[in-house]
């Protein structure tokens, strides 16, 4: 119920806060919303002797049109990208899944970045910008890198992100096709997904499908060459690797990922 | 750490170790002891008070992230001659609590859901209050209060609390 | 126009929602002045020997004021003696001797989560991070979990018992009982464990001072904890004041004081410090007791067209690792086994068996849900092996109205009850003809969102204990107000209204002047506690014959002054004033009637044993989609009539209903405390264990009805009335829904996982 003591640290800039995360090592995490960070502390199965707060870096909380892309600072709130006017209207996908992110009050703290660089592959924006094609910007003490999401998810809670360094935005290409579809599948309306599926036109990613979020790639192979939806999604499951708990079996996770993929790539089209 | 937060108008200043939770600040330093706590996963929501205007699970919140914000509790909703909140009020001709612990997360819920919502749907509020779990009412008659709080024009243009 | 039976909202409210309740964990009170902190550390495995307890890191860290493990217990008086019987059929204590469990464990675990040792501290946060710094040393042993392997008896948790099975009861199959019938199904089904998750988990708080224990915990009965604590610790009951402040829910589980709450209080004696207490949800979910978890084998036999001749129920009770409530719970779902119905040979008979798990004590219904639960699975499985429509069925055999009282053979007596037109009014109510008939066009047209329609018809037994009875003192002051003392013990069941309506109705004393204690040993030494659903037609009824008691008494206080006789004197309900029939001007106040009582006062005692259990009824029918491609059931809309007798508070039986719906369809879509094979509990937060929400749930749809117990109130028990109705409809609506693909059942919780599972196989058979 108490995260193990830990020295709290607030950075009021950037260039602070990695400062502040050089000099903790790996003894130290940064704090955004701190909706995936302070539930693992308080069962102490995360203890960090320092936190950075980031919180208050107004800088990094920002959604902007730039023209052939969207950025999103890596502190908006889910609450703040789920009621964007531009969002809904140059990527509905993101808005709409960043909405069913755990409850009003989680997405009024936790930060697309937080989640992102949490890398929990049952959560559901990971998957949205894998399937967005998004390029995450992150700073470290030698300066700015961008990431492609492709490789941003290396495994279970674990990103490209070398210690110390800080996601400071992500970047998403205006789509060019408009269809988009959001599945999320769960027992209860506050749950993780057992299975979600984000589908942007003809890209598709899947949700707690693996160790990470992944592209079904056999999905996009066979709507390139003409599948219809039902047809293409199918092949769904193919090379994932599903967990298996209390809420699914191996193959009852399989079995949604077809059903679900069928059912986003009807709607993605409904709404071409 | 010392940490100063503005509790329902009025600062609470005090030192307290780096991992204090916000909801402990608000029952111990504060000494408010109507918000709750029901978990330890960030699930039940009886710990909800408003931050800067904006629901939050408190035992979710460091007690620093909250330095020098604004934090309103349910204690801080009536008005200091004691009237009732309009939310209140729905809640008590509603029969919206039975226990009643977790009443003030579900109220301060209600309150953060009409500001940016003055006229929710059923469907609505229920998805709104997915975070706050009540074991004794079945949802029936919070889901009535909100609504006829929402009715009684409950919203953002309400006077303020605190 | 009395106020009865109209709605009236609470006065419990203002309070809580301007302020808050008062929980243990909120006291503020001077005795608790500078309290330590009182941490518990549990075993994180099902089943081991403890080999060793190394303390000494904790005792050296930062705020500690001690560690104590059960080698520190050794100025505990004597165990309560053993009878030897190793429990009776319907004891609702803890088992003895063999069975008996400690404070803390001494040599052995018997389930996670189980009080090893506590670290006392200065503050909470040190608590946690001290527990972490005990080390306790365990040699595993074989866990024994599930009904199977604890009647293999391969590990036995209790040698000296040389057995697992605690306790049996009920009558040996009958060979003839199914002889005639054309057809008879049989299955095995499961009530699933649960936990109760009141909002509120177990809080304590003690402090001894002057020779005096005082307890505050969050209880559903002060009165027993005192005597419970007074022989677990060896002292007089006089020496120990147990008060309840508000408690945050309970459902059953907060029935007397539990063994943490125990050491807590010992542990306040031992070191002479105040001290608190307050479980996280985590220690709550395995710490406190868990219920239902029965196996059953039901088997139903009938003819043809459709009248039941014979049924059967065997149960394996898991009692969870220490028997606490005895054969009670199974021994109440043997009781109520043969439901609403006319069945000739209905027979009942049950196992409780221990397992490396939480133990299972009551939980909202305790007992009844699970029989309900069998008889009406066993029902739909013969409306479908018969091919007739399941509401027919039930009303084939319903107990008629004029068969009451109805003695069931199972043994209770049920006093009053309508149960045919209940299932009429929920069928109407709801359009049955015309949910069928879409169910039907969604069929023909092979939709992927199928809907199901599922009944429940039920009999309940509430004040089961009613010869234990329920105590009421009413006091009238010379100032006109009035305090009612009640022996019953709310906690958010509202009575402090109820019962000063009550007294508003019989003595004219507006509600407003009314205050109602509940809950404190010092003021209420004698009082039996909520639970059982008891309270209304038994603590109720205790205020209403106080006041009674007190009007007679008031009528020669009244006559005496106004120099006429008793005979003359009428009571204005209306204005609650004491007048001269036909002299207006001949008037007393209550104020003045009371300032004349004298020394005595103006007051009544009443000790309420003449009550008798009573049997509310009702039908509930709930309406599902399910998509048949996920298996994922939406409950669109749920129907009820529960009949518990006349309304005292409409408000607040509504409220009762609608809690108890909600957790009732949380059992049959969604909860389930689920254990792995070495007793590793694997639904031990909020987020695995899947407690119901708002976005889960529709508004219910509660349908009136009011058929009269006997007793003066005309009352029925409504707690636990909603929750044994709505699971079995729930159930059913689901398995409904998906029966065209050839599903007969699907245990509790009908996950999609299992829904689709369900439909799966039965596919692959066909």
């Amino acid at each position: 119920m108490i995260p193990a003591a830990f020295t709290y640290q607030r950075a009021s800039s950037v260039d602070e806060a990695l400062d502040l995360a050089a000099q903790g090592g790996e003894d130290a995490k940064f704090l955004a919303g701190g909706h995936s960070l302070l539930p693992l502390m308080k069962l102490r199965l995360a203890v960090p002797e320092i936190l950075v707060d980031i919180g208050r870096l107004g800088e990094l909380s920002y959604i902007r049109d730039d023209g052939s892309h969207i950025a999103v600072g890596a502190l908006t709130s889910h609450d703040e990208v789920a009621t964007s006017g531009l969002l809904a209207s140059e990527l509905p996908l993101l808005a709409h899944a960043a909405g069913q992110v755990g409850d009003p009050q989680v997405r009024h703290r936790g930060t697309i970045g937080g989640s992102l660089a949490h890398a929990d592959p049952a959560s559901d924006l990971p998957a949205v910008i894998l399937a967005l094609d998004a390029t995450l910007v992150a700073r470290g003490p030698s300066g700015s890198r961008e990431i492609g999401a492709g490789v941003f998810f290396r495994g279970l809670f674990e990103t490209e992100l070398q210690p110390g360094e800080l996601l400071t935005e992500i970047r998403i290409p205006k789509p060019q096709a408009a269809g988009w579809s959001f599945q999320k599948f769960t027992k209860r309306a506050i749950d993780w997904a057992i299975v979600g599926v984000a589908v942007q036109g003809d890209s598709v990613a899947l949700v707690n499908m693996g160790q990470t979020p992944v592209r079904a790639s056999a999905v996009e192979r066979a709507l390139a060459s003409g599948a219809a939806p039902r047809e293409a999604a199918a092949q769904a499951a193919q090379d994932t690797s599903p967990p298996e708990d209390l809420n699914a079996g191996r193959g009852y996770r399989e079995h949604l990922a077809r059903v679900l993929v069928g059912r986003a790539l009807e709607e993605s089209r409904s709404r071409a | 750490m010392k940490v100063s937060v503005t509790v329902n108008g009025s600062q609470v200043a005090a030192e307290v170790e780096d991992r204090t939770l916000l909801v402990h600040f608000l029952r111990e330093q504060a000494d408010l002891t109507a918000t709750n706590v029901g978990c330890d996963t960030s699930s039940c929501g009886a710990c909800t008070v408003l931050m800067d205007g904006q629901s939050v699970k408190s035992c979710t919140v460091l007690a620093a992230q909250a330095d020098g914000r604004e934090v309103v509790t349910v204690e801080g909703l009536a008005t200091s001659s004691g009237e009732m909140h309009p939310v209140q009020r729905a809640f008590r001709a509603e029969h919206g609590l039975q226990c009643g612990f977790c009443t003030p997360g579900m109220v301060m819920a209600t309150v953060s859901l009409l500001a940016v919502n003055a006229s929710p749907t059923e469907e609505q509020v229920r998805s709104a209050l997915e975070g706050n779990l009540c074991r004794c009412t079945g949802y029936h008659n919070i889901v009535r209060a909100v609504l006829a709080a929402a009715r009684d024009g409950a919203t953002a243009s309400e006077r303020r609390p605190g | 126009m009395s106020i009865l039976g109209t709605r009236v909202v609470r006065t419990e409210d203002p309070l809580l929602l301007t302020l808050g309740g008062t929980y243990v964990d909120d006291l503020r009170v001077p005795e608790l002045a500078g309290a330590a902190r009182v941490t518990f550390v549990r075993s994180p495995v099902g089943h081991a020997l403890i080999t060793g307890i190394d303390v000494s890191a904790a005792r050296q860290a930062p705020g500690v004021i001690a560690v104590l493990t059960a080698a520190d217990l050794t100025d505990l008086g004597p165990p309560p003696p053993d009878d030897g019987s190793g429990g009776s059929e319907a004891a609702p204590l803890p088992l003895g001797g063999p069975w008996a469990e400690p404070l803390l464990a001494v040599d052995r675990v018997r389930y996670v989560g189980e009080p090893v040792a506590i670290v006392i501290t200065d503050g909470r946060y040190q608590g946690e991070d001290t527990a972490e710094l005990v080390s306790v040393d365990y040699e595993s042993l074989p866990a024994v979990v599930g009904a199977d392997a604890a009647l293999a008896g391969g590990t036995l948790l209790f040698p000296a018992a040389e057995s697992n099975v605690a306790v049996t009861g009920g009558a040996p199959a009958d060979p003839a009982a199914f002889d005639g019938c054309d057809v008879v199904v049989e299955r095995t089904i499961v009530n699933q464990r649960l936990a109760p998750v009141p909002l509120e988990g177990r809080a304590t708080a003690a402090q001894w001072a002057n020779g005096k224990l005082t307890v505050w915990v969050s209880t559903q009965n002060a009165q027993i904890s005192r005597f419970v604590l007074a022989g677990v610790l060896g002292l007089d009951p006089g020496a120990i004041r147990v008060v309840a402040p508000d408690v945050g829910g309970g459902f059953g589980a907060k029935v007397g004081i539990d063994r943490d709450a125990l050491v807590v209080a010992w542990a306040a004696k031992h070191t002479g410090r105040a001290l608190r207490w307050a479980e996280t949800r985590s220690e709550n979910l395995v710490g406190m007791t868990h219920g239902r978890a029965q196996r059953q084998v039901i088997k139903i036999g009938g003819t043809r067209d459709g009248r039941i001749l014979a049924y059967r129920l065997d149960i394996v009770q898991d009692a969870g690792a220490y028997p606490r409530m005895g054969g009670f719970l199974p021994f109440l779902t043997r009781l109520m086994a043969a439901g609403p119905y006319d069945i000739p040979r209905a027979e009942a008979a049950s196992s409780l068996v221990v397992t490396n798990t939480t133990p299972i004590a009551a939980y909202r219904g305790a007992g009844r849900p699970e029989a309900t639960a069998a008889i009406e699975r066993a029902v739909d499985l013969f409306a479908a092996e018969i091919g007739k429509d399941p509401a027919e069925v039930r009303r084939i055999n319903l107990v008629p109205p004029e068969a009451f009282p109805y003695s069931s053979p199972c043994g209770p007596v049920y006093d009053t009850g309508a149960y045919a037109a209940a299932l009429d009014k929920v069928l109407d109510a709801a359009g049955y003809q015309d949910l069928r008939a879409e169910q039907a066009r969604r069929r023909e047209r092979g939709d992927v969102v199928q809907l199901g329609i599922g009944l429940a018809s039920y009999v309940e037994i509430t004040a089961a204990d009613a010869a234990g009875g329920e105590t009421a003192r009413l006091v009238v002051h010379d100032d006109g107000t009035a305090t009612a003392y009640t022996g019953s013990s709310a906690h958010g069941q509202g009575h402090h209204t109820t019962w000063a309506m009550l007294v508003e109705a019989e003595l004219g004393i507006e509600m407003a002047k009314v205050t109602v204690i509940h809950g404190d040993t010092d003021l209420i030494p004698m009082g039996v506690g909520t639970y059982a659903s008891r309270s209304l037609q038994l603590g109720g009824v205790a205020v209403h014959k106080a006041a009674v008691d007190v009007k007679e008494q008031a009528r020669q206080l009244a006559a005496d002054m106004l120099e006429a006789s008793a005979a003359d004197l009428e009571l204005d309900t209306e204005r609650g004033v004491w007048q001269v029939r036909g002299d207006p001007a001949a008037s007393r106040t209550w104020a003045q009637v009371a300032g004349h009582a004298g020394d005595a006062g103006l007051a009544a005692e009443v000790n309420y044993t003449e009550g008798q259990p009573t049997f509310p009824f009702g039908t509930h029918l709930a309406l599902v989609e399910v998509d048949t491609e996920t298996g994922k059931a939406v409950l669109l809309r749920h129907v009820t009539v529960d009949d518990a007798g006349t309304v005292v508070s409409p408000v607040l039986a509504e409220g009762q209903r609608h809690g108890g719906i909600a957790q009732g369809i949380a059992q049959a879509l969604l909860e389930e405390m689920v254990y792995d094979a070495d007793g590793n509990p694997l639904t031990s937060t909020l987020v695995d264990y899947a407690a119901i929400t708002a976005a889960e749930l529709p508004s219910f749809e509660l349908l009136a009805s009011e058929t009269p117990a006997t007793n003066p109130l005309g009352a029925k028990g409504i707690g636990e009335a909603g929750t044994i109705g709505a699971a079995p409809a729930m159930q059913n609506a689901v398995i409904d829904a998906v029966s065209h693909l050839g599903v007969r059942h699907i245990d509790m919780p009908t996950t999609p996982a299992r829904v689709w599972a369900a439909i799966s196989e039965a596919r692959e058979s066909q």
